[in-house]
C-alpha cells in the first residue's frame, strides 16, 4: 500500500468512523500538546515516518548517525550502568553509603559535594555556615578524599565527579588519591561534570567568569587527552535545564548548543577535534511524557552526530556518538503522597532505557522532601533492576524505532533543536547567548507557563492539583545535624596543622604563575593538593587572578 | 488596602543555585500587582536585610532548598528586627521539612510554602498579612 492510498483511507476514516464517535463523545481535550507545545494528533500512520530515510536517518546501531544507539549490542550486551548520585556529611559517612550502594548491585559511583566544595570554599569559610555536609559530602583537602575513597579500588570501579567550576582541583585530588592507592592515572574511569556553561544558565555553582572557566576545562581536556584516556572529561549538562524548567526540546537545544561552545573552545587552543571528542559525555533528564522523553534521546544523538561530522568534520566514528548519562526528573516528584513518585519514577526509567542511555541515576521517592533514606534509595535501584531484569525491553535494541509516532516526534523535537541552536550561533554562541540571558529567559518563560499549567489545571500532577488527599507529615526523614560542620571544620583544622607549610606555599604560588600564564594548570594544581593545600586557598589563588562571576538576573 | 503597590523582596540566601521557584514566585507576585526585586543567588543574611532597607520593601520572600534554612532563616529576621525592620512581613518557600515549621515560625518567618503550592495561595497569604 502506498502512501496515497494510505491518505485517502485516513481521510475517509475520519469523516466516517471518527466523525460518528465525535458526534456522540467530544474527546477529553480540544487540542492535544505534549510539553514541547508539539501538537499530538490522534494517530499516526506511516505518511508520519518516512521509511524512505532508513539508512540516513536511522541507521544502524553503533554506527552513524547513532539514532538507534551507540554500541551494536546494546543492552543485550550489558545493561547500562546503574549509578545512584549520592553523598552526604562527612566523607566517612559517604564512603559507608557508596560501599553499602556497591554491595546492593551499583555498578559505578556517583559523588555529590556540597554547596561550599561546589562554589569552592573550605568548611570554615563564613559563607559556608549551614551548608557544610548538607547537600553533599564536604571535601576541604586530599585527607576528605583519602577517606572518601577509603576501600574503594579506583582502578575497578569508575566514578562520577558532580563538579564545575573548581573540578580541576577535584581532578587533581582525584588523581592523587588513585597515585596512594597504586593506580596510575592512565587506568582512572569515571566523570567530572565540569560543565560551566550550564551553571550560568541553569544550575548556579559558578565561581569565575566565562573565558577563564572555559580556560579550565580546556586545560583538562588537553591534560586527559594526553594522559586519561579512558576518563570523560565533561558531562554536558540538559539536565539541570531541565529542572530549572526548559521543554525537552530546549534540554536538547541549549545542552548540545553548549556542547558547540565546548568544542568550539578546545579547537581554538590548538586540539585536533578527534583527540579530545571521543571523551566528551552528557548528561539528560527524564520526564514522565514517555514517548517524548525516549525520542528526545534519540534526536540528540542523530543530531550530535550531524554536528560533529559536518561543522567539526571529525573523523573519528567515537567522536561524534553522544554517549549519555540519565536521572530521572526531580522536579517531577511530589511532596504529596510520596509514594507515588515510584511509579513516576519507573515510567521515567523505561524512557531513559528506551532511549538508549549509557548510566542512570533513579530518584528516590522522599527528594521533594528531603535527603533521601536508606530504605528509599534502594527502592529506587531495585525499580531499575527490575526494569532491567523483568521488563524485556532490554532484549531487542530500540524497540521504539519505526513508531510512527516516535518516528515523528523525534524529527521534530530535532527541528525544533536545531532552529534554537541556529538562533544562538546569530547571537554568537553560546557562551554569548547565556551572557545576555537569552538561554535563561527562555527556560524561565517555559517555567513560568508550564506553572500556570497546572493552576489552571490544563495539566494534571497526581495528588497535587486532582486526586489530593489529606495526610500527616511524612516521618523518619534524613537530617543532617550542624555536629557535621563542626566535626569537618574541627578535621580541617588538624590537617592544616599537620601539613608542611612552606611547600603549601609553593605549590600556591605555582599556580599562581600558571594561572597568569598559558601554562596548563593540571600539574600544579595536582603537586598542590599533594600537599594537602585546601580546594578554598587553591580557588582563592584562582580568584585573585581570574576574578568572580557577576551574574545578568533575569526576571 | 491602599493604591500603594505591595513591595517585595524576593531572596536566594544560602549557597544553593536552584532560582526556578523563586523566579516563579517573582513573576506572580508582579502579574498580581506587586512591586518585585530579586537578589539573585547566594546572599547573606546582611546583604538580604540590607537590600530590603533600601529598597524600603513590606515583604522579604525567600527561597531555599539548601537545607540550611533553620541556620540562615532566623538570621534574617533577627536582623531585620535589630534594624527597627520587624514590620516587614518575612515569608519562605523551598525545600523544608514540616517538623522544623514550629521552629521557623517560631523565630519570625510567617507563611512557610513547601512544592507544589499554588502561586496564587502565595499571593493572597501576602495581601492578607503584609503591613503597609
Amino acid at each position: 500500500m502506498n502512501n496515497k492510498d494510505i491518505s485517502e483511507k485516513k481521510a475517509a476514516w475520519e469523516e466516517n468512523s471518527v466523525a460518528k464517535t465525535l458526534s456522540k463523545y467530544k474527546e477529553r481535550k480540544e487540542e492535544f500538546l505534549n510539553g514541547s507545545d508539539i501538537p499530538v494528533n490522534r494517530l499516526y500512520t506511516p505518511m508520519d515516518a518516512d521509511s524512505n530515510d532508513y539508512i540516513s536517518k536511522l541507521g544502524f546501531p553503533g554506527e552513524y548517525p547513532f539514532t538507534r544507539g551507540v554500541q551494536p549490542t546494546m543492552y543485550r550486551g550489558r545493561f547500562w550502568t546503574m549509578r545512584q548520585y549520592s553523598g552526604f556529611a562527612t566523607a566517612k559517612e559517604s564512603n559507608e553509603r557508596y560501599k553499602f550502594l556497591l554491595t546492593q548491585g551499583q555498578t559505578g559511583i556517583s559523588i555529590a559535594f556540597d554547596l561550599p566544595t561546589q562554589i569552592g570554599y573550605d568548611s570554615d569559610d563564613p559563607i559556608a555556615e549551614g551548608e557544610v555536609g548538607k547537600v553533599g559530602v564536604a571535601i576541604d583537602s586530599l585527607h576528605d578524599m583519602e577517606i572518601l575513597f577509603n576501600g574503594l579500588p579506583l582502578d575497578k570501579i569508575s566514578t562520577s565527579m558532580t563538579i564545575n567550576a573548581p573540578a580541576a582541583v577535584l581532578l587533581a585530588m582525584y588523581i592523587a588519591v588513585a597515585e596512594k592507592q597504586g593506580v596510575s592515572m592512565d587506568k582512572l574511569n569515571g566523570t567530572i561534570q565540569n560543565d560551566i556553561l550550564k551553571e550560568y544558565a541553569a544550575r548556579g555553582t559558578y565561581i569565575f567568569p566565562p573565558a577563564h572557566s572555559m580556560r579550565l576545562i580546556t586545560d583538562i581536556f588537553d591534560f586527559a587527552s594526553k594522559n586519561m584516556p579512558n576518563f570523560n572529561t565533561i558531562s554536558i549538562s540538559g539536565y539541570h535545564i531541565r529542572e530549572a524548567g526548559s521543554t525537552a526540546a530546549q534540554e536538547v537545544a541549549f545542552t548540545l548548543a553548549n556542547g558547540i561552545a565546548y568544542v568550539d573552545a578546545a579547537i581554538k587552543t590548538g586540539l585536533d577535534v578527534d583527540d579530545f571528542a571521543g571523551r566528551l559525555s552528557f548528561f539528560f533528564n527524564s520526564h514522565n511524557d514517555l514517548f517524548e522523553e525516549a525520542a528526545k534521546f534519540r534526536a540528540a544523538r542523530r543530531l550530535w552526530a550531524k554536528i560533529m561530522k559536518e561543522r567539526f568534520h571529525a573523523k573519528n566514528p567515537r567522536s561524534m556518538m553522544l554517549r549519555f548519562h540519565t536521572q530521572t526528573g526531580g522536579s517531577t516528584l511530589t511532596a504529596q503522597q510520596p509514594d507515588n513518585n515510584i511509579a513516576r519514577v519507573t515510567i521515567q526509567t523505561l524512557a531513559a532505557v528506551l532511549g538508549g542511555t549509557q548510566s542512570l541515576h533513579t530518584n528516590s521517592k522522599d527528594e521533594a522532601l528531603a535527603l533521601p533514606t536508606t530504605e528509599s534509595v534502594q527502592i529506587a535501584l531495585r525499580t531499575q533492576q527490575i526494569v532491567a531484569n523483568e521488563s524485556g525491553v532490554c532484549d531487542t535494541i530500540d524497540p521504539l524505532a519505526g513508531s510512527y509516532y516516535v518516528e515523528s516526534l523525534t524529527d521534530k523535537i530535532e527541528e525544533l533543536a536545531v532552529d534554537y541552536i541556529n538562533k544562538i550561533d546569530e547571537l554568537g554562541g553560546a557562551v554569548k547567548a547565556i551572557e545576555m540571558g537569552y538561554v535563561q529567559k527562555e527556560i524561565a518563560d517555559s517555567a513560568y507557563k508550564y506553572q500556570k499549567e497546572i493552576e489552571s489545571g490544563r495539566r494534571i500532577v497526581v495528588g497535587v492539583n486532582k486526586f489530593h488527599v489529606d495526610e500527616p507529615p511524612v516521618e523518619g526523614l534524613l537530617t543532617i545535624d550542624l555536629e557535621t560542620e563542626r566535626q569537618q571544620i574541627a578535621n580541617l583544622k588538624e590537617v592544616m596543622q599537620r601539613r608542611d607549610m612552606a611547600a603549601v606555599s609553593n605549590s600556591l604560588a605555582a599556580i599562581k604563575a600558571a594561572a597568569e600564564s598559558d601554562e596548563n594548570l593540571m600539574p600544579a594544581l595536582i603537586e598542590a593538593v599533594k600537599n594537602y593545600a585546601t580546594l578554598g586557598e587553591i580557588c582563592n589563588v584562582l580568584r585573585d587572578v581570574f576574578g568572580e562571576y557577576k551574574s545578568v538576573e533575569i526576571l | 488596602m491602599g493604591d500603594k503597590k505591595i513591595r517585595v523582596l524576593i531572596a536566594k540566601p544560602g549557597l544553593d543555585g536552584h532560582d526556578r521557584g523563586a523566579k516563579i514566585i517573582a513573576r506572580s507576585l508582579r502579574d498580581a500587582g506587586m512591586e518585585v526585586i530579586y537578589t539573585g543567588l547566594r546572599r547573606t543574611p546582611q546583604q538580604i536585610v540590607n537590600a530590603a532597607l533600601q529598597e524600603d520593601v513590606d515583604v522579604v520572600a525567600i527561597s531555599i532548598l539548601s537545607g540550611a534554612h533553620n541556620h540562615l532563616l532566623p538570621k534574617i529576621a533577627s536582623l531585620l528586627k535589630e534594624n527597627g525592620a520587624d514590620n516587614i512581613l518575612v515569608t519562605a518557600g523551598g525545600v523544608i521539612p514540616e517538623k522544623d515549621f514550629a521552629f521557623l515560625e517560631e523565630n519570625g518567618i510567617r507563611g512557610i510554602f513547601t512544592p507544589g503550592t499554588p502561586t496564587n495561595q502565595v499571593v493572597d497569604f501576602i495581601r492578607a498579612n503584609v503591613k503597609q
